[in-house]
């Protein structure tokens, strides 16, 4: 047989090569590249080696924000979960109250990050917020700049009011998916309201929430503007999130080489949570290979 | 288990409805049978599917009434009718196993795990699913599934009437054949009334006693399938049953003799008389395609017909042929030589019927 090859097609790869290294793998490589060594001045740099990352591994200040930040992805999930799946239940189907509730519902997600910040700071003050004043007028001592309970209770309120509209609209259309014959086939069978929910609609929400709950968690992990914006990242440390570590490492101290080797760090973890988690989802929907059968 | 009556029924799905062209459904009294194996038979947008779910409760009908044994059900969602109905596209519950899906529908009411499991195992040694029943229903092929809804239509035993709204479409042919045998078997076994929506003539007379025809929002004959092939009381039903379909010729009295087109056709006097008295023009003469009498000689009483088209279909043959200005179709046997450019045709007299806009009317010998 007398096959031509022609390898040429190989350039059409070309633009997606420069495309991506531009976009992904330079970037990540200058920071690999920091990571790894002591830069002093532009002529002066040592090898290091894996030395940032176990320092930074061992870092008391970034182990507790690490599991502020666990705290926080683990807990907002918690709550925008099944509270979107809640809102997306009980809107309107058709007509125009449909369309009335789905820009109502969607008007938080418009507002940029570090604006959603201010709004919940002048809200939350004491002396002119309409939240702070009247809790503190029913005769709760609110303060979040003096009460890491008042902080973390009110960075979640603000966090789940921004972001849960998110997870309601993906079930919403999750839910708009669903044929009417599966409602009707579950009336003849008499299935109870639940067993609708548990049999129907949540199977057929699965791929929607796993978009849904990976967005939101690694949102959720990268949080910076709103708490920095509210809060500061206090009272003291105690709502200090893990990029906010990291930007006070990295532009603050100017300590490039520990902040890269602990930025490597903090996007591994992001990939590896998310990937345990698709991972584990897609198994659930497989037929047990030893089960019952 | 129970007679299912329909009275004065109509429904329409548009808000304020006008004339009759806006219901799928028009007005219709209707008796389907304690333990009776019918089929709701009829094409596409007739009305069919519609009067399944009026009788299964998913749709309230506009006006009329709906009764299980004499009891108005009206009022009664599906939960309460205790019917069990299966679509056309399967719907399994994608997270459940094959014996989870089966069992649903039974534990619902909370029956008892020893009984439900006795009927699982039952339906599903019934629908051949016994291997796949610890399977999850997602990764089942789209034959499998729609085994899974059947079986959890019959997995009941205590139902008013299994309803099945053309349950085959997605299955196979082979395997089609098998479960409507496998359907009629099971109402043999459980007796319980059973209404097959299907626009297969073929599907219907196979699994069904009496067929219903439906024809736009209404049953225009209710019979068995020899009745409906031998006595159809509406043109459609000619038309629609047999293949082909019933030969209708427009007919009219001129000069004391039935005319088609230009054509006298020498019919009885008593046909004659009631064709003069129909007091309309929609006046039609229907004869089956099996009935009308083909000779290549000519023949006494014989009209001449020209041979358009003969289609050979191995054990008969259907002529197309031409009759004046009318066409018109002949069903001959193998055994039987087909005429080459002339034929000479005959319809005996008991096989004619007469049509007056457009139903049945029986003519007094």
């Amino acid at each position: 047989m007398n096959k031509v090859y022609n390898n040429r097609a190989w350039w059409l790869i070309l633009p997606m090569l420069l495309l991506v290294a531009f976009s992904a793998i330079i970037p990540l490589m200058t920071v690999v590249n920091y990571s790894v060594q002591d830069v002093f001045d532009a002529q002066t740099r040592y090898f290091t080696g894996t030395e940032w990352f176990v320092q930074m591994l061992n870092d008391p200040v970034l182990q507790s924000a690490l599991l502020r930040q666990f705290a926080f992805s683990l807990t907002i999930l918690a709550i925008e979960v099944p509270l979107g799946i809640g809102i997306a239940l009980l809107m309107p189907k058709r007509g125009w109250r449909a369309s009335a509730v789905l820009i109502l519902v969607t008007l938080p997600l418009l507002i940029p990050w570090n604006v959603v910040g201010s709004i919940w700071q002048l809200f939350t003050r004491g002396d002119i917020g309409l939240m702070g004043w009247s809790l503190r007028e029913l005769g709760y001592g609110y303060n979040i700049t003096s009460s890491p309970l008042d902080a973390w209770v009110t960075i979640i309120i603000m966090d789940v009011w921004h972001w849960t509209p998110l997870i309601a609209l993906l079930c919403y259309s999750g839910l708009r998916a669903i044929p009417e014959a599966y409602y009707q086939a579950a009336r003849i069978d008499r299935a109870s309201r639940w067993s609708v929910f548990r049999y129907i609609q949540l199977p057929k929400l699965t791929n929607v929430l796993v978009i849904g709950i990976l967005l939101r968690f690694m949102h959720s992990f990268m949080i910076y503007a709103e708490p920095f914006v509210l809060t500061g990242g206090g009272p003291g440390s105690s709502t200090t999130f893990l990029s906010q570590s990291l930007a006070i490492m990295a532009t603050g101290q100017f300590d490039v080489g520990p902040s890269a080797a602990f930025s490597l760090i903090y996007f591994l973890i992001i990939l590896l949570v998310s990937w345990v988690f698709y991972t584990a989802i897609m198994n659930m929907q497989k037929d047990k290979q030893s089960g019952e059968a | 288990m129970a007679e299912i009556t329909l009275k004065g029924l109509a429904h329409s799905y548009v808000a304020a409805p006008g004339g009759a062209e806006d219901y799928a459904i028009r007005e219709m009294d209707h008796v389907w049978q304690q333990g009776g194996a019918y089929a709701l038979l009829g094409p596409s947008g007739c009305g069919k599917s519609t009067l399944l779910n009026i009788i299964s409760g998913l749709l309230s009908p506009s006006r009329g009434e709906v009764l299980f044994d004499g009891q108005t059900v009206n009022d009664l969602p599906p939960e309460a009718r205790n019917i069990a109905q299966v679509f056309q596209f399967p719907v399994v519950y994608d997270t459940m196993t094959v014996r989870d899906n089966l069992a649903f529908p039974l534990r619902n009411v909370g029956a008892p795990e020893a009984h439900v499991a006795e009927r699982v195992k039952e339906v599903a040694e019934v629908l051949e699913l016994t291997d796949q029943l610890g399977r999850k229903a997602k990764n089942l092929t789209a034959d499998e599934k729609q085994k899974v809804s059947m079986g959890r239509g019959l997995v009941r035993d205590d139902v008013s009437a299994i309803l099945f709204d053309e349950p085959l479409t997605v299955i196979d042919p082979q395997l089609k054949w098998k479960l409507r045998r496998k359907l009629k078997e099971i109402h043999k076994r459980f007796a319980i009334t059973m209404v097959y929506v299907t626009h297969d003539q073929l599907e219907a007379s196979t699994f069904a006693d009496k067929i219903a025809v439906m024809y736009e929002g209404q049953v225009v004959q209710f019979g068995t399938p020899s009745e409906l092939f031998e006595t159809p009381n509406h043109t459609f039903v000619g038309y629609f049953i047999g293949s082909p379909g019933m030969n209708f010729l427009d007919v009219a009295v001129r000069d004391g003799r039935v005319m088609a087109g230009e054509i006298p056709l020498p019919v009885s006097e008593a046909l004659c008389a009631a064709v003069a008295e129909a007091g309309t023009t929609n006046v039609k003469l229907g004869i089956r395609p099996e009935f009308v009498e083909v000779h290549d000689a000519p023949v006494e009483g014989g009209m001449q017909a020209r041979v358009e088209h003969i289609q050979d279909l191995g054990t008969y043959s259907i002529i197309d042929l031409r009759l004046g200005d009318m066409s018109l179709k002949a069903r001959i046997d193998e055994d039987q030589p087909p005429p080459a450019e002339i034929a000479y045709l005959r319809f005996p007299g008991e096989r004619v019927g007469l049509y007056v806009d457009e139903f049945r009317v029986e003519v007094q010998a």
